[in-house]
């Protein structure tokens, strides 16, 4: 059984209908990117799953029915890293990463958790009062990603990581995420428009087009497949 | 739509309000006609708050008060200075636009909630102002053109004749307001299509964005204050007329500004037509208010609980539910590609 | 050269200023909570706080003393303050700010009409809240009821701040009026932390006419108006979107209002609100930021 598993998921902003029927599935322990153009409707799909667009049709998440509400989905163990990281940038540092585990009841778990996320990033350890509006962008995407780590997640969702960001702050990122797909068994689905990139970190790939799922396979399958890469990832 | 479809609509719109305003007398009372000429005055100046506020997005808190510079400048040069009232009313005007041109300057460091507050303060210090140059207009007691300028006053002393016919009072100034004020619905409607209310536009949507485009964001800022001052003067100017020809400091306390914000927003702020409907909607709802019960306090009870009845159920206001209620009837002529 | 001033005289206007000032305070910082969860300055914040006085004195004639009806109303008015928001904001929560702004400018005609309906015309007084012997410190007299009112608005106020900085609620309301949608992935419930706002601020404006209402000595349905007033003044003073700034500002300038209005003859009482107005203006010019407000950075 998948854990994320959408099926024929309808969305839209007002009149203007963005997703015209997706289907995909994320197994545990994976990997899955989702590439496309833009507008293509790859962060839709993210914010269908999060809950903070209108849909239709139906996202099961461990067999059972995914809540339409953000919070419900928070509390289900999806934490979504927005486009632009959406960091809290008046708050302090601490502050943001306290935030993260919002929905969790166990004290002494989030505690321990903040310490392991501050270990892991120094950066976030030695900016930890300052407001998170001063950090720069890798060290923000650095902050949301351990924001989004407090809230002990069994699924991650990534809008297009390595928006804004240097390369080598981009590869170091996914490498990150990697290690924690490998080592914890997080999975991830990630959109990204930097298609060379993400397929390389992923297991299996879909690719969107106009709101609908126009190719799918093995991140492999795909990078091998010549026609695919000139008509839809642009290398 | 197409522009040629919309034109013809809008043109239809306007025949149809000329059409009511010229015969709507007939079946009103006398009574009916004074307090629609009031409305008329409310018209007119929420007709130039919303050039201000809908489309340049700067908010004015203090109108009411650029309606007393008006209303006093008439009520000065006919009791004075020996001028007819209506001839006083486009001086009232410029007055007034004066007056707006002045409160737009140091509008243009102030925004939104800053400016709405800086016009409050100035719709606050009117009526002392007012009171404290009592040369001038005649301090608590304000002036009444009734006892000091009765010949001068258009309609006093009872029918007015017009073009050889005889025509009620009420009924003239009726004519008169609404006249006034279609012709003015008509300029702004001239304006807002043309190269200004597009510069308006583009400082409510983005005024960094404007200004990089070429656009000089302080004159227009300052241009649309004043010209929302000269119709806020003309309204002043006509409600001493509506008003028995009578003004003092309390005509315009803060609480008129306070109302014509309402009367804008609840009408719709960018539509035109949704002015007419703020306008009637401050001058009638207060008195529907009244009847529904005048236990103390209870018509006010009403009459905030219709404002904001009208805005849950109309969040663009009356005007905009119009639009799109048109927009809902219309689109079933075209049918869209599939 | 040695100036023979009063400053016995000068510590109790002072006092007495700080006293007025902090009943602003505490008004000013609800008007700065609802703006900061809203974005809109709520015109009904006195009236509201009017009925909520109001309430408390029906109370008082029907037995209760001034302590326990000070507890009941504040409950009272909190409860009462989110609902006000789930049943007239929500709806309205992605029109426009101006329209949002009518439905307060509805609310104050609705809750002034409400009191005047419901209660009689006639000045009515309230209970005192202190003990109005005078109390003597460094040989000075001083009212325990300004000091009182004075410690109340202060407490209050700081029960707030302790709230934001400390617990996980504060900080999802602050993250909520920062940033809804980041709030929003967290699973922190936006709608309900603007109910909370609305409620905290329906308190403390209990708070600010429970503690003006005794010190006015008579008081009637218009009373919260200038008090509404001097709190704008004191939150445009200090910062619009600072509560820290409100308090600050409201404590200047109810010690400017006092002082210039014992010191400075001609200003006297009735132009209390003139004074109050012109400091508003005199703010906007020089800087509408006000002392603790940030300047908004506008980012081409």
């Amino acid at each position: 059984m998948p854990l994320l598993e959408l099926s024929g998921v309808e969305a839209r902003y007002g009149s203007l209908q963005a997703l015209h029927g997706i289907s995909l599935t994320v197994d545990e322990g994976e990997i899955v990117s989702v590439l496309g153009a833009n507008g293509a409707g790859k962060t839709t799909t993210l914010r269908a799953i999060s809950g903070t667009v209108r849909t239709a049709g139906a996202i099961l998440f461990a067999g059972n029915r995914l809540s339409r509400r953000p919070d419900a989905v928070a509390r289900a163990g999806i934490a979504h890293l927005p486009e632009g990281r959406g960091t809290f940038a008046e708050l302090s540092v601490r502050d943001n990463l306290r935030l993260g585990a919002y929905v969790r009841r166990d004290r002494a778990g989030v505690r321990a958790d903040l310490k392991r996320v501050l270990d892991r990033f120094p950066i976030l350890a030695e900016r930890g009062d300052q407001p998170a509006g001063t950090l720069s962008g890798g060290e923000q995407q650095q902050l949301a990603l351990g924001r989004a780590l407090m809230q002990r997640p069994r699924l991650l969702l990534l809008d297009e990581p390595s928006l804004g960001l240097a390369p080598r702050v981009v590869a170091d990122f996914f490498r990150i995420v990697g290690e924690l797909n490998e080592k914890e068994g997080l999975s991830v689905l990630v959109v990204e428009q930097n298609a060379n990139l993400v397929l390389q970190s992923s297991t299996r790939a879909y690719v969107l087009e106009v709101g609908r799922v126009a190719v799918a396979g093995t991140s492999s399958e795909l990078q091998r497949n010549e026609s695919v890469r000139r008509s839809y990832l642009g290398y | 739509m197409r522009t040629g479809v919309r034109i013809a609509l809008g043109l239809l719109v306007a025949a149809a309000a000329v059409t009511l305003v010229l015969v709507l007398p007939h079946w009103l009372s006398d009574a009916r006609a004074a307090e629609l000429a009031r409305a008329g005055c409310f018209f007119i100046a929420i007709l130039g708050l919303n050039l201000l506020t809908g489309y340049t997005g700067q908010i004015s808190l203090g109108h009411g008060a650029l309606m007393a510079i008006g209303a006093y400048t008439t009520a000065i040069l006919t009791a004075d200075h020996g001028l007819r009232d209506l001839w006083t009313i486009p001086l009232a005007g410029l007055v007034a636009m004066a007056a707006g041109f002045v409160l737009g300057l140091p509008a243009l460091r102030l925004s939104g909630l800053y400016l709405a507050l800086a016009t409050f303060a100035f719709a606050v210090a009117m009526p002392a102002l007012l009171k404290k140059f009592s040369g001038l207009t005649g301090g608590d007691q304000g002036i009444n053109l009734f006892d000091q300028a009765l010949t001068r006053s258009t309609g006093a002393l009872g029918s007015v004749h017009v073009f050889g016919r005889s025509v009620a009072t009420n009924d003239f100034l009726y004519y008169l307001t609404w006249g006034i004020g279609l012709v003015l619905a008509g300029a702004a409607w001239l304006l807002v299509r043309g190269r200004l209310g597009r510069a308006f536009r583009a400082l409510r949507d983005s005024e960094v964005a404007a200004a990089s485009s070429g656009v000089d964001a302080s004159l227009y800022k300052t241009l649309a204050f004043a010209i929302s001052g000269f119709y806020a003067g003309i309204a002043g100017s006509l409600f001493v007329l509506v008003s028995n020809w009578f003004v003092n400091p309390q005509s315009f306390y803060f609480d008129k500004s306070l109302l014509l914000v309402v009367g804008a927003v609840v009408g719709g702020l960018g539509s035109l037509a949704g002015m007419a409907l703020g306008a009637l909607f401050i001058q009638f709802a207060p008195t529907w208010a009244g009847n529904v019960s005048n236990a103390p306090g209870a018509p006010s009870v009403f009459f905030g609980a219709a404002i904001v009845l009208v805005m849950v159920l109309a969040p663009t206001g009356l005007g905009g539910l119009l639009r799109s209620l048109g927009e809902a009837l219309t689109s079933r002529l075209y049918t869209r590609n599939p | 050269m040695f100036f023979a001033v009063d400053w016995a005289g000068v510590a109790q206007q002072v006092v007495a200023g700080l006293s007025s000032g902090g009943i602003y305070a505490t008004l000013a910082v609800a008007l700065v909570l609802i703006y900061r969860a809203t974005g809109v300055i709520n015109f009904a914040q006195g009236e509201l706080a009017m009925l909520s006085t109001f309430l408390a004195w029906t109370l008082t004639q029907h037995g209760l003393s001034y302590w326990p009806a000070f507890a009941l109303t504040l409950l009272v008015s909190f409860a009462g303050g989110i609902a006000l928001e789930r049943v007239v904001i929500q709806p309205v929560e992605g029109a426009p700010v101006l329209t949002v702004a009518i439905v307060t400018v509805g609310l104050f005609f609705l809750c002034s009409g409400a009191a005047f309906w419901i209660w009689s015309p006639e000045v009515k007084s309230m209970p005192n809240a202190f003990s109005t012997r005078p109390i003597r410190i460094a040989g000075v007299g001083f009212s325990i009821a300004d000091l009182g009112v004075i410690g109340v608005s202060l407490l209050a106020v700081a029960l707030l701040w302790l709230f934001f900085r400390f617990t996980k609620l504060g900080l999802a309301m602050r993250a909520a009026a920062l940033n809804p949608d980041s709030s929003r992935l967290t699973g922190i419930r936006v709608g309900w932390t603007i109910a909370l706002g609305w409620g905290l601020a329906a308190a403390l404006g209990a708070v600010a006419g429970l503690m003006a209402a005794p010190s006015l000595g008579s008081f009637d349905q218009s009373f919260m108006q200038p008090i509404l007033l001097y709190a704008f003044a004191g939150a445009v003073l200090g910062g619009i979107d600072s509560p820290l700034g409100a308090v600050v500002g409201s404590l200047l300038l109810g010690v400017f209002l006092n002082v210039i209005g014992t010191y400075v003859s001609w200003v006297g009482t009735d132009l209390r609100q003139p004074a109050a107005l012109a400091v508003i203006l005199a703010v906007l010019l020089v800087r509408p930021a006000g002392l603790f407000g940030r300047a908004a950075v506008r980012r081409v």
